[in-house]
Protein backbone atom coordinates (compact mmCIF):
# COMPACT_ATOMS: atom_id res chain seq x y z
CA UNK A 1 0.00 0.00 0.00
CA UNK A 2 2.44 2.39 0.62
CA UNK A 3 5.74 2.18 -1.21
CA UNK A 4 8.85 2.59 0.72
CA UNK A 5 10.72 5.91 -0.09
CA UNK A 6 14.07 5.92 -1.33
CA UNK A 7 16.51 7.03 1.34
CA UNK A 8 17.60 10.83 -1.08
CA UNK A 9 15.89 10.69 -4.22
CA UNK A 10 18.45 11.99 -7.36
CA UNK A 11 16.80 15.32 -7.71
CA UNK A 12 16.72 16.33 -4.23
CA UNK A 13 20.65 15.55 -4.15
CA UNK A 14 21.11 17.83 -7.32
CA UNK A 15 18.83 20.43 -6.17
CA UNK A 16 20.91 20.75 -3.28
CA UNK A 17 24.19 20.90 -4.72
CA UNK A 18 22.94 23.02 -7.25
CA UNK A 19 21.68 25.76 -4.73
CA UNK A 20 24.47 25.17 -2.39
CA UNK A 21 27.20 26.06 -5.00
CA UNK A 22 24.94 29.16 -6.50
CA UNK A 23 24.42 30.16 -3.00
CA UNK A 24 28.55 30.49 -2.30
CA UNK A 25 28.73 31.98 -6.08
CA UNK A 26 26.17 34.88 -5.68
CA UNK A 27 27.77 35.50 -2.26
CA UNK A 28 30.98 35.47 -3.94
CA UNK A 29 29.92 37.80 -6.22
CA UNK A 30 28.13 40.20 -4.31
CA UNK A 31 30.59 41.21 -1.75
CA UNK A 32 33.78 40.57 -3.57
CA UNK A 33 33.80 40.66 -7.25
CA UNK A 34 30.96 42.67 -8.51
CA UNK A 35 31.65 47.23 -8.32
CA UNK A 36 30.20 49.15 -5.48
CA UNK A 37 27.60 51.48 -6.96
CA UNK A 38 29.34 55.14 -7.40
CA UNK A 39 25.92 57.03 -6.07
CA UNK A 40 24.50 54.68 -3.76
CA UNK A 41 27.55 53.17 -2.19
CA UNK A 42 27.85 49.48 -0.47
CA UNK A 43 24.13 49.54 0.47
CA UNK A 44 22.80 48.90 -3.24
CA UNK A 45 24.66 45.40 -3.12
CA UNK A 46 21.61 44.04 -1.05
CA UNK A 47 19.59 44.65 -4.68
CA UNK A 48 21.25 42.08 -5.55
CA UNK A 49 19.13 39.64 -3.10
CA UNK A 50 16.27 41.76 -2.71
CA UNK A 51 15.41 41.79 -6.73
CA UNK A 52 15.22 37.77 -7.12
CA UNK A 53 13.90 37.62 -4.22
CA UNK A 54 10.87 39.38 -5.38
CA UNK A 55 10.84 37.68 -8.70
CA UNK A 56 10.95 34.15 -7.01
CA UNK A 57 8.12 35.43 -4.93
CA UNK A 58 5.98 35.67 -7.94
CA UNK A 59 7.17 32.20 -9.40
CA UNK A 60 5.84 30.99 -6.16
CA UNK A 61 2.49 32.17 -5.63
CA UNK A 62 1.73 32.08 -9.46
CA UNK A 63 2.65 28.35 -8.70
CA UNK A 64 0.64 28.01 -5.74
CA UNK A 65 -2.38 29.28 -8.29
CA UNK A 66 -1.72 27.45 -11.22
CA UNK A 67 -1.33 24.32 -8.66
CA UNK A 68 -4.55 25.25 -6.78
CA UNK A 69 -6.81 25.12 -9.61
CA UNK A 70 -5.49 22.17 -10.63
CA UNK A 71 -6.35 20.59 -7.24
CA UNK A 72 -9.67 21.84 -7.86
CA UNK A 73 -10.04 20.17 -11.11
CA UNK A 74 -8.81 16.54 -10.84
CA UNK A 75 -8.90 16.51 -6.74
CA UNK A 76 -5.50 15.00 -6.81
CA UNK A 77 -3.79 15.60 -3.45
CA UNK A 78 0.01 15.69 -4.60
CA UNK A 79 -1.12 19.30 -6.44
CA UNK A 80 -2.33 20.41 -2.85
CA UNK A 81 0.60 19.54 -1.39
CA UNK A 82 2.56 21.62 -4.11
CA UNK A 83 0.32 24.65 -3.43
CA UNK A 84 1.11 24.59 0.02
CA UNK A 85 4.59 23.92 -0.27
CA UNK A 86 5.11 27.39 -2.82
CA UNK A 87 2.70 29.46 -0.88
CA UNK A 88 4.84 28.95 2.24
CA UNK A 89 8.12 29.29 0.58
CA UNK A 90 6.09 32.29 -1.33
CA UNK A 91 5.35 33.77 2.02
CA UNK A 92 9.04 33.54 3.45
CA UNK A 93 10.57 34.60 0.02
CA UNK A 94 8.02 37.80 -0.32
CA UNK A 95 8.93 38.48 4.10
CA UNK A 96 13.03 38.38 3.01
CA UNK A 97 11.82 41.50 0.06
CA UNK A 98 9.70 43.22 2.73
CA UNK A 99 13.23 42.92 5.36
CA UNK A 100 15.41 43.74 2.77
CA UNK A 101 13.95 46.09 0.97
CA UNK A 102 13.47 48.62 3.65
CA UNK A 103 16.94 48.72 5.01
CA UNK A 104 18.16 49.66 1.42
CA UNK A 105 15.28 52.32 1.65
CA UNK A 106 16.19 53.97 4.88
CA UNK A 107 19.38 55.54 3.40
CA UNK A 108 18.47 55.63 0.17
CA UNK A 109 14.98 57.58 0.24
CA UNK A 110 15.16 58.04 3.87
CA UNK A 111 12.40 56.18 5.03
CA UNK A 112 11.91 52.72 5.56
CA UNK A 113 8.56 52.44 4.16
CA UNK A 114 6.76 54.32 1.40
CA UNK A 115 3.33 53.62 0.14
CA UNK A 116 4.38 53.06 -3.45
CA UNK A 117 2.64 51.36 -5.94
CA UNK A 118 5.02 48.22 -5.83
CA UNK A 119 5.61 48.28 -2.14
CA UNK A 120 1.66 48.40 -1.34
CA UNK A 121 1.24 45.38 -3.83
CA UNK A 122 3.75 43.23 -2.38
CA UNK A 123 2.39 43.81 1.22
CA UNK A 124 -1.03 43.17 0.16
CA UNK A 125 0.18 40.15 -1.21
CA UNK A 126 2.00 38.95 1.53
CA UNK A 127 -1.32 39.61 3.86
CA UNK A 128 -3.11 37.52 1.40
CA UNK A 129 -0.29 34.60 1.71
CA UNK A 130 -0.68 35.32 5.32
CA UNK A 131 -4.39 34.73 5.52
CA UNK A 132 -4.03 31.29 2.98
CA UNK A 133 -1.37 29.75 5.65
CA UNK A 134 -3.50 30.57 8.75
CA UNK A 135 -6.54 29.54 6.43
CA UNK A 136 -4.77 25.96 6.25
CA UNK A 137 -4.43 25.80 9.81
CA UNK A 138 -7.59 26.58 11.17
CA UNK A 139 -9.52 24.03 9.90
CA UNK A 140 -10.38 20.73 11.28
CA UNK A 141 -10.72 18.71 8.33
CA UNK A 142 -7.43 18.87 6.03
CA UNK A 143 -9.06 18.07 3.09
CA UNK A 144 -11.75 20.95 3.34
CA UNK A 145 -8.88 23.03 4.25
CA UNK A 146 -6.85 21.88 1.12
CA UNK A 147 -10.34 22.86 -0.69
CA UNK A 148 -10.78 26.14 0.94
CA UNK A 149 -6.83 27.26 0.41
CA UNK A 150 -7.07 26.61 -3.32
CA UNK A 151 -10.13 28.88 -3.64
CA UNK A 152 -8.28 31.41 -2.27
CA UNK A 153 -4.82 31.00 -3.85
CA UNK A 154 -7.39 30.92 -7.45
CA UNK A 155 -8.44 34.27 -6.19
CA UNK A 156 -5.93 36.19 -5.44
CA UNK A 157 -4.03 35.37 -8.52
CA UNK A 158 -6.94 36.38 -10.07
CA UNK A 159 -7.14 39.98 -7.96
CA UNK A 160 -3.40 40.97 -8.08
CA UNK A 161 -3.46 42.29 -11.47
CA UNK A 162 -6.65 44.41 -10.02
CA UNK A 163 -4.91 45.48 -7.00
CA UNK A 164 -2.00 46.39 -8.69
CA UNK A 165 -3.95 48.67 -11.28
CA UNK A 166 -5.15 50.18 -7.92
CA UNK A 167 -2.58 51.07 -6.22
CA UNK A 168 -0.99 52.54 -9.11
CA UNK A 169 -3.17 54.36 -9.89
CA UNK A 170 -3.79 55.29 -6.02
CA UNK A 171 -0.29 56.35 -6.02
CA UNK A 172 0.05 58.58 -9.38
CA UNK A 173 -3.18 60.60 -8.35
CA UNK A 174 -1.38 61.38 -5.34
CA UNK A 175 1.95 63.59 -5.38
CA UNK A 176 4.85 61.32 -5.27
CA UNK A 177 6.33 61.84 -1.65
CA UNK A 178 9.12 60.79 -2.34
CA UNK A 179 11.16 61.40 -6.50
CA UNK A 180 13.35 58.22 -6.29
CA UNK A 181 10.91 55.30 -7.84
CA UNK A 182 14.17 52.25 -8.70
CA UNK A 183 17.16 51.78 -7.53
CA UNK A 184 19.43 53.85 -9.28
CA UNK A 185 19.82 54.18 -13.34
CA UNK A 186 19.68 50.97 -14.39
CA UNK A 187 22.34 48.55 -14.78
CA UNK A 188 24.84 49.65 -16.57
CA UNK A 189 27.72 47.56 -15.85
CA UNK A 190 28.26 43.90 -17.43
CA UNK A 191 29.70 42.31 -13.67
CA UNK A 192 26.56 44.07 -12.16
CA UNK A 193 24.17 42.14 -15.00
CA UNK A 194 26.36 38.88 -14.27
CA UNK A 195 26.01 39.43 -10.49
CA UNK A 196 22.50 39.86 -10.62
CA UNK A 197 21.76 36.70 -12.87
CA UNK A 198 23.76 34.48 -10.49
CA UNK A 199 21.90 35.34 -7.53
CA UNK A 200 18.81 34.70 -9.15
CA UNK A 201 19.66 31.46 -10.23
CA UNK A 202 20.92 30.55 -6.75
CA UNK A 203 17.79 31.73 -5.28
CA UNK A 204 15.70 30.00 -7.78
CA UNK A 205 17.50 26.85 -7.32
CA UNK A 206 17.25 27.11 -3.49
CA UNK A 207 13.52 27.58 -4.17
CA UNK A 208 13.05 24.71 -6.12
CA UNK A 209 15.04 22.40 -3.85
CA UNK A 210 13.16 23.80 -0.90
CA UNK A 211 9.89 23.13 -2.95
CA UNK A 212 11.13 20.01 -3.71
CA UNK A 213 11.83 19.26 0.15
CA UNK A 214 8.42 20.06 1.34
CA UNK A 215 6.24 18.27 -0.81
CA UNK A 216 7.86 15.37 -0.28
CA UNK A 217 8.07 15.81 3.46
CA UNK A 218 3.94 16.75 2.86
CA UNK A 219 3.56 13.62 1.22
CA UNK A 220 5.50 11.13 3.79
CA UNK A 221 3.17 12.98 6.48
CA UNK A 222 0.14 11.87 4.26
CA UNK A 223 1.54 8.71 4.02
CA UNK A 224 1.99 8.50 7.97
CA UNK A 225 -1.26 9.73 8.58
CA UNK A 226 -2.69 6.96 6.20
CA UNK A 227 -0.93 3.99 8.32
CA UNK A 228 -1.85 5.40 11.47
CA UNK A 229 -5.54 5.70 10.08
CA UNK A 230 -4.75 1.75 8.95
CA UNK A 231 -3.69 0.93 12.46
CA UNK A 232 -6.09 2.53 14.53
CA UNK A 233 -9.04 1.03 12.06
CA UNK A 234 -7.40 -2.56 12.59
CA UNK A 235 -7.16 -2.38 16.13
CA UNK B 1 -33.41 31.41 -6.43
CA UNK B 2 -36.10 34.23 -6.11
CA UNK B 3 -37.95 31.89 -3.38
CA UNK B 4 -34.01 31.73 -1.75
CA UNK B 5 -33.62 35.53 -1.74
CA UNK B 6 -37.35 36.13 -0.52
CA UNK B 7 -36.80 33.43 2.12
CA UNK B 8 -33.65 35.32 3.82
CA UNK B 9 -35.11 38.62 3.37
CA UNK B 10 -38.31 37.45 5.20
CA UNK B 11 -36.39 35.60 7.15
CA UNK B 12 -34.44 38.84 8.54
CA UNK B 13 -37.60 40.37 8.49
CA UNK B 14 -39.41 38.35 11.15
CA UNK B 15 -35.99 37.66 13.07
CA UNK B 16 -34.33 40.60 12.75
CA UNK B 17 -31.25 39.19 13.40
CA UNK B 18 -28.64 40.56 11.12
CA UNK B 19 -29.56 44.35 10.01
CA UNK B 20 -29.86 45.81 13.65
CA UNK B 21 -26.47 44.37 14.64
CA UNK B 22 -24.97 45.41 10.90
CA UNK B 23 -26.49 48.97 11.34
CA UNK B 24 -25.21 49.34 14.96
CA UNK B 25 -22.27 48.54 14.42
CA UNK B 26 -21.65 50.42 10.85
CA UNK B 27 -23.13 53.68 13.17
CA UNK B 28 -21.24 52.92 16.47
CA UNK B 29 -17.86 52.92 14.24
CA UNK B 30 -18.93 56.56 12.74
CA UNK B 31 -19.60 57.93 16.12
CA UNK B 32 -15.80 56.95 16.99
CA UNK B 33 -14.69 58.17 14.04
CA UNK B 34 -16.35 61.39 14.13
CA UNK B 35 -14.81 61.88 17.63
CA UNK B 36 -11.32 61.88 17.06
CA UNK B 37 -11.77 64.53 14.77
CA UNK B 38 -12.01 67.71 16.03
CA UNK B 39 -15.16 69.98 14.76
CA UNK B 40 -14.67 73.06 12.92
CA UNK B 41 -11.03 72.00 11.45
CA UNK B 42 -10.42 71.02 8.18
CA UNK B 43 -8.58 67.98 9.26
CA UNK B 44 -12.04 66.20 9.56
CA UNK B 45 -13.35 67.39 6.15
CA UNK B 46 -10.50 66.03 4.67
CA UNK B 47 -10.61 62.55 6.95
CA UNK B 48 -14.50 62.30 6.09
CA UNK B 49 -14.08 59.83 3.33
CA UNK B 50 -12.08 57.21 5.55
CA UNK B 51 -13.98 57.59 8.16
CA UNK B 52 -17.41 56.64 6.19
CA UNK B 53 -15.73 54.01 4.61
CA UNK B 54 -14.14 52.43 7.38
CA UNK B 55 -17.86 52.62 8.82
CA UNK B 56 -18.86 50.79 5.69
CA UNK B 57 -16.47 47.95 6.52
CA UNK B 58 -17.05 47.76 9.82
CA UNK B 59 -20.83 46.73 8.65
CA UNK B 60 -20.27 45.10 5.92
CA UNK B 61 -18.02 42.15 8.27
CA UNK B 62 -20.60 41.61 10.88
CA UNK B 63 -23.18 41.26 8.58
CA UNK B 64 -21.33 39.00 6.44
CA UNK B 65 -20.55 36.98 9.88
CA UNK B 66 -24.00 36.32 10.16
CA UNK B 67 -24.84 35.30 6.84
CA UNK B 68 -24.74 31.82 6.92
CA UNK B 69 -25.80 31.04 10.37
CA UNK B 70 -29.46 30.70 9.73
CA UNK B 71 -28.54 27.61 7.38
CA UNK B 72 -26.52 26.04 10.44
CA UNK B 73 -29.48 25.30 12.40
CA UNK B 74 -31.56 22.19 12.03
CA UNK B 75 -29.13 21.07 9.06
CA UNK B 76 -30.67 23.63 6.51
CA UNK B 77 -27.82 23.52 4.78
CA UNK B 78 -28.20 19.84 3.91
CA UNK B 79 -31.65 20.25 2.79
CA UNK B 80 -30.74 22.90 0.21
CA UNK B 81 -27.65 21.03 -0.95
CA UNK B 82 -29.97 18.00 -1.32
CA UNK B 83 -32.45 19.40 -3.32
CA UNK B 84 -32.20 20.30 -7.65
CA UNK B 85 -30.71 23.13 -7.02
CA UNK B 86 -27.94 24.49 -8.64
CA UNK B 87 -24.97 25.23 -6.71
CA UNK B 88 -24.38 28.60 -8.85
CA UNK B 89 -28.10 29.62 -7.99
CA UNK B 90 -27.85 29.00 -4.16
CA UNK B 91 -24.52 31.44 -3.96
CA UNK B 92 -26.53 34.12 -6.18
CA UNK B 93 -28.99 33.98 -3.72
CA UNK B 94 -27.11 34.20 -0.67
CA UNK B 95 -25.18 37.35 -2.71
CA UNK B 96 -28.39 39.21 -3.64
CA UNK B 97 -30.02 38.48 0.02
CA UNK B 98 -26.49 40.08 1.25
CA UNK B 99 -26.07 43.01 -1.01
CA UNK B 100 -29.42 43.53 0.35
CA UNK B 101 -28.98 44.21 3.65
CA UNK B 102 -26.10 46.15 2.78
CA UNK B 103 -28.05 48.39 0.82
CA UNK B 104 -30.02 49.39 4.00
CA UNK B 105 -27.09 49.77 6.06
CA UNK B 106 -25.93 51.78 2.72
CA UNK B 107 -28.45 54.25 3.20
CA UNK B 108 -28.22 54.92 6.83
CA UNK B 109 -25.04 55.04 6.65
CA UNK B 110 -25.15 57.69 4.36
CA UNK B 111 -27.81 59.26 6.20
CA UNK B 112 -26.06 59.59 9.72
CA UNK B 113 -22.64 60.43 7.78
CA UNK B 114 -24.39 63.62 6.18
CA UNK B 115 -25.61 64.70 9.18
CA UNK B 116 -22.39 63.87 11.40
CA UNK B 117 -20.13 65.14 9.32
CA UNK B 118 -21.82 67.87 7.81
CA UNK B 119 -21.78 66.77 4.21
CA UNK B 120 -23.39 69.22 1.46
CA UNK B 121 -25.44 66.53 0.39
CA UNK B 122 -25.76 67.96 -3.42
CA UNK B 123 -26.27 66.90 -7.27
CA UNK B 124 -22.13 66.42 -7.74
CA UNK B 125 -22.77 63.44 -4.67
CA UNK B 126 -24.06 61.24 -7.28
CA UNK B 127 -20.30 59.61 -8.03
CA UNK B 128 -19.86 59.01 -3.97
CA UNK B 129 -22.97 56.95 -3.92
CA UNK B 130 -22.66 55.56 -7.15
CA UNK B 131 -19.26 54.10 -5.55
CA UNK B 132 -20.52 53.17 -2.47
CA UNK B 133 -23.16 50.76 -4.33
CA UNK B 134 -20.75 49.50 -6.47
CA UNK B 135 -18.23 48.22 -3.37
CA UNK B 136 -21.66 47.16 -1.99
CA UNK B 137 -22.19 44.76 -4.71
CA UNK B 138 -17.99 43.77 -4.74
CA UNK B 139 -17.56 43.01 -1.07
CA UNK B 140 -21.35 40.99 -1.03
CA UNK B 141 -19.76 39.18 -4.09
CA UNK B 142 -16.40 38.17 -2.00
CA UNK B 143 -18.11 38.31 1.68
CA UNK B 144 -20.21 35.16 0.43
CA UNK B 145 -17.52 33.68 -0.89
CA UNK B 146 -15.64 33.82 1.96
CA UNK B 147 -18.18 33.64 5.28
CA UNK B 148 -19.01 30.20 3.80
CA UNK B 149 -15.75 29.50 4.30
CA UNK B 150 -14.82 31.22 7.23
CA UNK B 151 -17.73 30.16 9.20
CA UNK B 152 -16.76 26.29 9.10
CA UNK B 153 -12.60 27.77 10.13
CA UNK B 154 -12.07 27.16 13.92
CA UNK B 155 -11.61 31.49 14.31
CA UNK B 156 -14.05 32.31 12.30
CA UNK B 157 -15.29 35.80 13.16
CA UNK B 158 -11.49 36.65 12.95
CA UNK B 159 -11.02 34.30 9.54
CA UNK B 160 -13.46 36.34 7.72
CA UNK B 161 -12.01 39.86 8.32
CA UNK B 162 -8.32 38.32 7.40
CA UNK B 163 -9.50 36.48 4.20
CA UNK B 164 -11.66 39.64 2.85
CA UNK B 165 -9.25 42.63 3.64
CA UNK B 166 -6.34 42.24 1.40
CA UNK B 167 -8.72 41.41 -1.64
CA UNK B 168 -11.27 44.09 -1.51
CA UNK B 169 -8.37 46.75 -1.31
CA UNK B 170 -9.34 47.69 -4.82
CA UNK B 171 -12.77 48.65 -3.92
CA UNK B 172 -11.73 50.49 -0.75
CA UNK B 173 -8.97 52.53 -2.78
CA UNK B 174 -11.50 53.39 -5.01
CA UNK B 175 -14.02 54.19 -2.71
CA UNK B 176 -12.07 56.69 -0.93
CA UNK B 177 -10.62 58.43 -3.65
CA UNK B 178 -14.03 59.14 -5.52
CA UNK B 179 -16.09 59.64 -2.49
CA UNK B 180 -13.10 62.44 -1.73
CA UNK B 181 -13.50 64.20 -5.11
CA UNK B 182 -17.21 63.24 -5.27
CA UNK B 183 -17.50 65.69 -1.74
CA UNK B 184 -15.02 68.36 -2.55
CA UNK B 185 -17.05 69.15 -5.29
CA UNK B 186 -14.73 68.40 -7.85
CA UNK B 187 -15.50 67.55 -11.31
CA UNK B 188 -14.84 63.10 -11.69
CA UNK B 189 -12.08 63.61 -14.22
CA UNK B 190 -9.80 60.62 -13.73
CA UNK B 191 -11.68 59.34 -10.94
CA UNK B 192 -13.72 57.79 -13.54
CA UNK B 193 -11.48 55.19 -14.06
CA UNK B 194 -12.00 53.93 -10.46
CA UNK B 195 -15.66 53.71 -10.90
CA UNK B 196 -14.50 51.13 -14.12
CA UNK B 197 -12.30 49.25 -12.29
CA UNK B 198 -14.93 49.12 -9.19
CA UNK B 199 -17.30 47.94 -11.69
CA UNK B 200 -15.23 45.89 -13.40
CA UNK B 201 -13.77 44.27 -9.80
CA UNK B 202 -17.48 43.30 -8.89
CA UNK B 203 -18.26 41.15 -12.39
CA UNK B 204 -15.41 39.41 -11.68
CA UNK B 205 -15.74 38.66 -8.30
CA UNK B 206 -19.57 37.52 -8.95
CA UNK B 207 -18.35 35.73 -12.02
CA UNK B 208 -15.42 33.77 -9.58
CA UNK B 209 -17.36 33.21 -6.52
CA UNK B 210 -20.18 31.93 -8.46
CA UNK B 211 -18.17 29.41 -10.25
CA UNK B 212 -15.74 28.39 -7.16
CA UNK B 213 -18.48 28.44 -4.63
CA UNK B 214 -19.12 24.70 -5.68
CA UNK B 215 -16.23 23.70 -4.43
CA UNK B 216 -16.60 25.27 -1.02
CA UNK B 217 -19.97 23.86 -0.05
CA UNK B 218 -18.74 20.62 -1.65
CA UNK B 219 -18.66 17.40 1.32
Amino acid sequence: MVEPRKATPLLETLLAAAAGAAMVLALGAIFLFVPTDRVQGVVQRIFYFHVPLAIVTFVAFGFTAVASALYLWRNDPKWDRRAYASAELGVLYCTLVLVTGPIWAKPIWGTWWTWDARLTTTLILWLIYIAYLMLRNLTTDPEQGARFAAILGVVGALDIPIINRSVYWWRTIHPAVLVTREGGTGLTDPRMQLTLLVAFVALLVLFLWLLKLRSSQAELEAQIGAVERALLSSA
Amino acid sequence: MWELVKKDILLEWRTREILPALLLTGVLSLVILSFSFEPGLPSRREAAPGAFWVALWVAAVYGFGRAFVAEQHNDVWQGLLLSPLDRGALYLAKTISTFVHLLIADVVLVALFVLFFDVPLALHCWPWLLSTLLASVGLAALGTLFSAIAIRTRAREVMLPLLLVPLVVPLFLGGVEVTRRSLAGQPLGSAEAWLHLMGAFDVAAVVVGWVLFEYVVED
